[in-house]
């Protein structure tokens, strides 16, 4: 399949989506059309057969700057398109009920956030890259600002101020980069592949990743620059709260992994020290303040930070296991966090409250809610058999070989994910019930929506193997996962 | 003159005809619509003289002017900044054409700006485009506000003329010329015996031009003129006259190599720096629309000082793309502020767009896509245009600026976010009264613009193509 039409096609749908979609059926229909033919052509053409770069497209766009419309899909990349893809269905099902007016234009920014996250997972140029990354922040500020709870303007502008301001860091430095490329080939070019390996001194090495650095470790997002996410997360519509957690903070991490370790392989190096520091700072802060939340969206935007913490470990752990795990923990974080928004936004949808004081022993009232939170619950805390216990314990393993105080830090932070996920099934389902609640338990389309996450967490957790090989088969050639190779693995 | 020459400043000469033909028209005709039509016909026949101008370049008339590549971009920039002011300007005043007057004049000054060489036919341009711009900006001569932004210009330019006109008479004492070209030659060759007397004169050549830029410090007349001015003469304001001013600086300051000046790149450093820093933390504390792109605009010209520190190829074409996407999105931006005002009112309090996507859905997203591009923000022109800045500022090391420009963004994306916020909240009441249509005129136009801006954020291939024509550097050496 042609790698632009992935992205052209949500494009598209979300265009016909606003046009056609003032009822509203028709725009929700259109966009799920549009996304699960998308999924389906991707799955069914684009399949991890050999290491390396599986398929690239390379159109001229600004010869005279050295820009092309440069995309490839590797392993890495198409295990997140295939999430993203996944995620926005889920979204447009989530979404169903809860939006009832300005349809249309709800699914234009919805596809068009896709679109983002799409073209950043597929972007080999960095001028295009950035483009992409710049994109997807627009029509996520408006879904916040719009559609999103109580104090979304203020939750929409800080989202949007943090992520921007740290992305002109990232713009200054690939210019940087691309300056420094032209000083040392004569060259002027913003290709991915041609800018790895520019000989540079190391000051200029460290300046230049420190701008990356700044725009991935916000999107990541890394303690002390986290403090956006919990308020946009709460404050989002149930769509954008799955795609924030699900999808957003994953270019984060994609961007470190893909951009910022290769192109600097050296500092990088360097700065792991600084890097595994935050990144239990990260896990430990992120779950003892998720376990302090009366807000049942809030807490699970905390332990964001928290599991986001592990991916930051893994992808400066130095091993292959623990980036295999690092990609592992990405995938099945945005499939449980999905879950655990929808079923939220279901909450307050039903209750018309988030907050945890008033819920409480729903669960005889909405058995296969309770069942769904129990069980991403479980995967939230790391039960063996779920795809986050895959992840968990990979990085784990893999931290261990070189830092294992670090390490040991780490697993100390599942003790209280392990207290947060089940005060928080105690807090909702168990306990008495506060008020005579009559409502109505998970639709069909819920349970739908909810089924492909459980199907997904389920299957990682089982039979993990094909993605730790795709994963290895993506990084194993880049010098700076030199460590990673398949033999290694098997 | 030769045939030749005539035909290269055709664009000039069919700007100074349409000018006599609205006078001889409004003296027999009352009607807004003939003049309107006049000065619209008068730009596009100056647009359509191109064509014939191009098979000519790069010719020198006279010592004065020379009609290159570079002019002609320029000169294309204000002619769409003109046009655009006369479809905005239509059924916005109920008054008789003496407007079009103005503004057929104020282009044609702004136009002979980026065509000259010389610092007399310097110094004409800048005075026919300011007397026009005294009128324009008073030109509601009822309400006060209108008359003391005009005072307000008037006093202020006249105050610059006079920095401008003395750094002239400083350059001309110590080398005996005022010819660009002539003074980089004498310049090159050491025949400047007292640098510092030559570097005195231009760095009060670049206080006068800052008055018009509004470069700080420089800077105080522009948010009350902006303010006080009608809409579509703050968008002139905005777009014409300073993309002829900043053409004809920018043509002076590559010919005598003014990057290679260690003590001038400082001092333009230090306007740089402080253009953005002012004009962007003066606007956050703004609630008036028009004054917040009035010191937007500050810190956006602050934006393109940083490609004037640096020499060569990049930097002309870094500035020559940031002021077309620039010309563009004012345009775009008041164009909605005078489609949604009248003469009797102007919306620029930011109430008055709150919920403005609700009921006037088009008119916001034309205003959305033009603060989009005010913050860079991909798909727009502004974006390809601060990328391009940043490069050339990147190509010389400039990177305190760089790092101060990036800051200066992400403060200016604060107050750019609080309309937008305005425009998609929910609003308060349904409007009371219903509101004027917008003339189909502004309509078209604003539809244009905004095809321009997605244009030039999405393909910019062929506008870097005519930016990097070799001779916009060497524009006067090859044509003598």
């Amino acid at each position: 399949m042609n790698l632009a039409a992935i992205i052209l096609l949500p494009f598209a749908g979300g265009l016909l989506a606003w046009a056609f979609g003032s009822r509203g059926a028709s725009a929700r229909w259109l966009c799920l059309v549009t996304l699960v033919l998308d999924l389906v052509m991707t799955l069914a053409t684009l399949m991890p057969r050999h290491a390396g770069w599986i398929e690239q497209l390379d159109w001229p766009w600004i010869p005279q700057l050295g820009i092309r419309i440069h995309l490839a899909v590797d392993g890495v990349s198409l295990l997140l398109v295939l999430l993203t893809l996944l995620l926005g269905i889920v979204s447009v099902l989530a979404s169903w009920n809860e939006i009832t007016e300005r349809v249309g234009f709800f699914h234009l920014n919805l596809m068009w956030s896709l679109v983002g996250v799409l073209g950043v997972f597929l972007a080999l140029d960095l001028f295009l890259f950035y483009f992409f990354w710049e994109l997807m922040l627009v029509p996520m500020y408006f879904l916040i600002g719009i559609w999103g709870h109580e104090r979304r303007t203020y939750a929409a502008i800080k989202f949007f101020l943090f992520t921007q301001a740290s992305g002109l860091f990232m713009l200054l430095a690939i210019l940087g980069l691309w300056w420094v490329h032209h000083r040392a080939t004569g060259e002027y070019t913003f290709d991915y592949v041609a800018l790895l390996g520019t000989p540079m001194a190391r000051s200029t090495a460290w300046w230049l990743m420190l701008g990356f650095i700044a725009a991935f470790f916000v999107k990541l997002p890394a303690v002390p620059l986290h403090t956006w996410l919990p308020d946009a997360h709460t404050e989002a519509p149930t769509a954008g709260s799955v795609i924030l957690a699900g999808l957003l903070l994953k270019t984060g991490a994609y961007g470190l992994l893909r951009f910022a370790v290769p192109l600097f392989p050296d500092a990088a190096g360097s700065f792991a020290t600084i890097a595994l520091i935050i990144g239990v700072v990260g896990i430990l802060y992120g779950a003892v303040l998720a376990f302090a939340q009366p807000d049942l969206k809030r807490l699970v935007a905390y332990t964001s930070v928290s599991h986001l913490g592990f991916v930051l470990v893994g992808i400066f752990s130095g091993s292959v296991l623990g980036l295999q795990g690092a990609v592992m923990q990405m995938i099945c974080h945005g499939l449980s966090t999905g879950a655990l928004f929808m079923l939220a936004g279901s909450l307050q949808e039903r209750l018309h409250t988030r907050e945890l004081a008033r819920m409480g022993g729903m669960w005889s009232a909405v058995p296969k809610m309770g069942a769904v939170g129990m069980f991403f619950a479980m995967a939230s805390l790391g039960l063996p058999g779920l795809g986050n216990f895959v992840g968990e314990f990979l990085v784990l393993v893999g931290t261990w070989q070189h830092h294992p105080v670090i390490a040991v830090l780490a697993a100390v932070g599942l003790v209280p994910a392990t207290i947060y996920s089940l005060w928080l099934v105690q807090r909702v389902f168990h306990g008495p019930r506060h008020d005579a609640w009559t409502t109505h338990d998970l639709s069909a389309r819920d349970l739908v929506a909810q089924a492909l996450l459980v199907a997904g967490i389920l299957w990682l957790g089982l039979y993990p193997q094909p993605v730790l090989d795709s994963v290895s088969g993506a990084l194993g050639h880049f010098p700076a996962y030199a460590s990673v190779t398949p033999e290694q693995i098997r | 003159m030769t045939a030749p020459q005539l035909i290269a400043c055709a664009p000039l000469i069919v700007i100074a005809l349409a000018a006599v033909v609205e006078l001889l028209l409004i003296s027999f005709h009352s009607g807004e619509r003939a003049a309107a039509i006049v000065a619209a016909v008068g730009l596009l026949l100056a647009g359509a003289s191109f064509a014939a101008a191009y098979a000519y370049v790069p010719t020198t008339i006279t010592a004065l002017l020379v009609v290159d590549r570079y002019a002609l971009f320029y000169i294309g920039l204000v002619l769409i900044a003109g046009l655009g002011t006369v479809a905005l300007a239509y059924r916005y005043f109920s008054s008789p054409g003496e407007l079009y007057v103005l503004l057929l004049l104020g282009t044609l000054g702004a136009a002979v700006l980026a065509a000259s060489v010389h610092f007399a036919s310097f110094f004409l341009g800048l005075e026919l485009l300011s007397v026009s711009l005294y009128a324009l900006i008073g030109y509601r001569a009822v309400e006060r506000r209108g008359i003391e932004a005009g005072l307000k210009y008037l006093v202020l330019a006249g105050a610059s003329a006079a920095f401008l006109l003395f750094g002239m008479a400083l350059i001309y004492a110590e080398l005996g010329t005022l010819e660009f070209a002539r003074m980089a030659e004498l310049v090159a060759a050491g025949g400047h015996a007292r640098p510092a007397i030559w570097l005195v004169g231009v760095a009060l050549l670049v206080t006068g031009v800052g008055f018009k830029l509004a470069l700080v410090p420089f800077h105080l007349w522009t948010p009350d003129v902006y303010q006080g001015a009608p809409a579509p003469v703050a968008a002139f304001v905005a777009t014409a006259s300073k993309g002829g001013v900043l053409a004809v600086l920018l043509r002076f300051l590559i010919e005598v190599h003014g990057a290679s000046f260690p003590s001038l790149v400082l001092t333009i450093s230090l306007i740089a720096g402080f253009s953005m820093f002012v004009g962007n933390l003066l606007a956050l504390l703004q609630s008036n629309v028009k004054r917040i792109l009035g010191y937007s605009s500050i810190a956006h010209l602050g934006y393109l000082m940083v490609a004037l520190t640096t020499p060569g190829e990049l930097a002309a074409a870094a500035v020559g793309y940031y002021l077309a996407a620039y010309v563009v999105t004012m345009l775009a931006a008041f164009g909605v502020v005078a489609a949604l005002s009248s003469a009797e009112g102007e919306a620029e309090r930011l109430e008055d767009y709150r919920g403005l996507f609700w009921h006037r859905p088009w008119l916001a997203a034309v205003f959305t896509a033009a603060l989009l591009s005010l913050s860079a923000i991909p798909v727009t022109g502004g974006f390809v245009g601060k990328f391009y800045i940043v490069a050339a500022g990147a190509g010389s090391s400039r990177w305190a600026l760089l790092v101060i420009l990036a800051v200066n963004s992400a403060i200016g994306l604060f107050y750019y976010l609080r309309i937008v916020v305005a425009m998609y909240s929910t609003p308060v009441e349904a409007p009371a009264e219903r509101r004027p249509k917008i003339p189909m005129a502004s309509g078209v136009v604003l539809a244009g613009l905004i095809a321009c801006l997605l244009w030039l954020g999405l393909y910019p291939t062929p506008i870097v193509d005519l930016l990097r024509a070799p001779e916009v550097v060497a524009a006067t050496a090859s044509a003598r």
